[in-house]
């Protein structure tokens, strides 16, 4: 193709210049099940030479490409297989040991975030299972670039309510050991109802078990060029054609990743895994998925008629993504955390944007309550509840749902907080005051849903 | 080869020499223009030229820094992008 149409150059610039079109992330995922020893010396240093070795040039790779197609590619990322698995079989299993090597070999890299410091207990937990649990709050605190989660529901198996109580006081602890940053550790750690084995994005980023050796995934973003693009049309114009051009619009930002990602995995010479578009929001002023919702026609994320709008540009991010490309996977759709978007935040601190009602919002979304401050005196008991009403969404629709909330040390309601950098900025939520402890204390498990019997 | 095609958009108010001067930079970096287009807007001059780098002696990168560089002498935006990224973002 010689030639070229001035509007496309002029429209591909403003995306990415004003708008803040990116690749959120290239994420490296990672088979660790080559990595499993006896001796937990032995599983860190063959651990540690796999990624040095497989990710050596993830980063230099990264920024050429965004040299030549002067794209922002925001964060490097790298993605290994859930380490309860890998340091399991290890006669003393040291946790906090592998978190620290994962962290050293990410630093060694030079990868913005390293996920997968992770386990699969839906259905229950192994003895190994049950240690790696307990290391989650040092691990954190003794590391940077690490991140964690726990899949704690799946539609097939049911709620693990005992993993429930035990995260929500992972949670609590992560934060209290990290309470001199705000309770930072618990942005970097996130439980799931049906977690994705090729998410790229964080913190909820693993390689599952069902995964090649290798594979580069792409995540990509634009909320600020969605809502441009709904801005730019007329305020009557019917909703379906909103859906169209939103659909119009993932479209392009997809196939823009796709061309990265392959070049990148060509480069590394990987495979290439999935291309994942999440609107996924940043505390820049414009990049938010609560001025979609502003640009729809809503006062204010938090309005009724939020949850309508979210279902829709969830919807059609979805299907604009499947039609530019055959590799789509990982979360897909539309994020919500509070404390990395301008808008949900201005929601938050007026009052308007409630939990109760982000909670609705999350069974449309991609994902579920994210980056949440809540007071740091909350309850473990009522955590775990909230994490038990996320699960049982996730569970009861089939789709992913997750929670990440910091109950943030010795700050109360309507108090600040400040994360610094992508992880923005929020105030504290009110949640209820109502007990939940019985009900989060009874254990076992919530049995799976009638449709799980679908064989 | 598609990986040899660039697309530079050069923005900024209209002066003397911009053709010029970015055609010079061009030519010493052994960079063909294959076609050259121009509009105004919003009051802005905005210049798109494609080129192939195929029969340069210089890198990508190189090339990119020096147009930026002629373009600050000129008091002009330069982009410099491998013309790829249009071709998949608005072709189905």
């Amino acid at each position: 193709m010689a030639d070229f149409n001035e509007k496309d150059i002029i429209e591909t610039i403003e995306m990415i210049k004003v708008h803040h079109l990116d690749i959120r992330t290239t994420t490296l995922a990672l088979s660790l099940r080559d990595c499993i020893s006896e001796d937990i010396k032995v599983a860190g240093d063959k651990i540690y030479n796999k990624i040095t070795k497989y990710a050596k040039n993830l980063k230099k790779y990264a920024d050429d490409l965004e040299n030549e197609f002067s794209i922002p590619i925001i964060n490097k990322r790298i993605a290994i297989t859930p380490i309860s698995i890998i340091g399991e079989a290890a006669k003393n299993p040291d946790y906090v040991y592998l978190a620290k090597v994962l962290d050293a070999a990410a630093n060694e890299v030079g990868v913005d975030f390293i996920g997968g410091y992770s386990a699969l207990v839906e259905k229950g937990c192994t003895k190994g299972d049950e240690i790696f649990l307990e290391s989650i709050p040092e691990a954190l605190k003794s590391t940077n670039k690490l991140c964690s989660s726990v899949n704690l529901a799946t539609s097939k198996a049911g709620i693990n309510m005992k993993g429930v109580l035990k995260v929500a006081n992972i949670i609590k602890k992560t934060a209290e050991l990290t309470a001199d940053s705000d309770g930072l550790g618990a942005a970097k750690f996130v439980c799931f109802c049906n977690s994705v084995s090729d998410n790229p994005f964080m913190a909820g980023a693993y390689c599952g078990i069902n995964e090649p050796e290798c594979a580069l995934n792409i995540g990509v973003s634009g909320p600020g060029v969605v809502r441009w693009a709904i801005e730019n049309m007329p305020k009557d114009a019917p909703l379906g054609d909103v859906a169209n051009m939103i659909k119009k619009t993932a479209f392009k930002i997809t196939t823009t990743g796709e061309l990265i990602g392959r070049e990148l995995a060509s480069r590394l010479n990987i495979p290439f895994g999935v291309i994942d578009l999440s609107l996924a929001p940043t505390p820049a002023k414009g990049d938010s998925v609560a001025g979609i919702f502003q640009a729809m026609g809503l006062e204010q994320a938090g309005a009724h008629g939020t949850t309508a709008a979210l279902a829709m540009l969830n919807d059609a991010v979805k299907k604009g993504g499947i039609m530019a490309s055959s590799y789509v996977g990982g979360l897909s759709g539309a994020f919500i955390p509070v404390s990395e978007d301008a808008g949900m935040i201005e929601a938050a601190r007026q009052g308007v944007l409630t939990i109760d009602k982000l909670e609705a919002m999350t069974s449309v979304c991609s994902v579920g309550l994210d980056m949440i401050a809540i007071p740091g005196d909350t309850p473990a008991s009522t955590i775990a509840g909230m994490i038990a009403d996320e699960m049982a969404i996730g569970m009861i629709n089939k789709k992913t749902t997750a929670v990440r909330v910091i109950p943030v040390p010795n700050k109360k309601e309507g108090e600040w907080v400040e994360f610094g950098g992508l992880l923005g900025e929020a105030p504290i939520m009110p949640v209820s005051k109502l007990d939940s402890s019985i009900f989060v204390n009874r254990s076992g498990k919530i049995p799976a849903p009638i449709h799980s019997l679908n064989n | 080869m598609s990986k040899d095609k660039i697309l530079i958009t050069i923005s900024g108010l209209d002066k003397v020499g911009i053709v010029a001067g970015i055609s010079q930079s061009l030519a010493k970096l052994g960079v063909n223009i294959e076609d050259i287009k121009q509009t105004i807007m919003q009051d802005h001059f905005v210049m798109m030229m494609l080129c192939d780098i195929s029969k340069s002696q210089n890198s990508f990168k190189t090339i990119k820094e020096e147009l930026i560089k002629s373009g600050e002498e000129l008091g002009m935006e330069v982009w410099v992008q491998r013309k790829e990224i249009f071709d998949k973002m608005h072709t189905i």
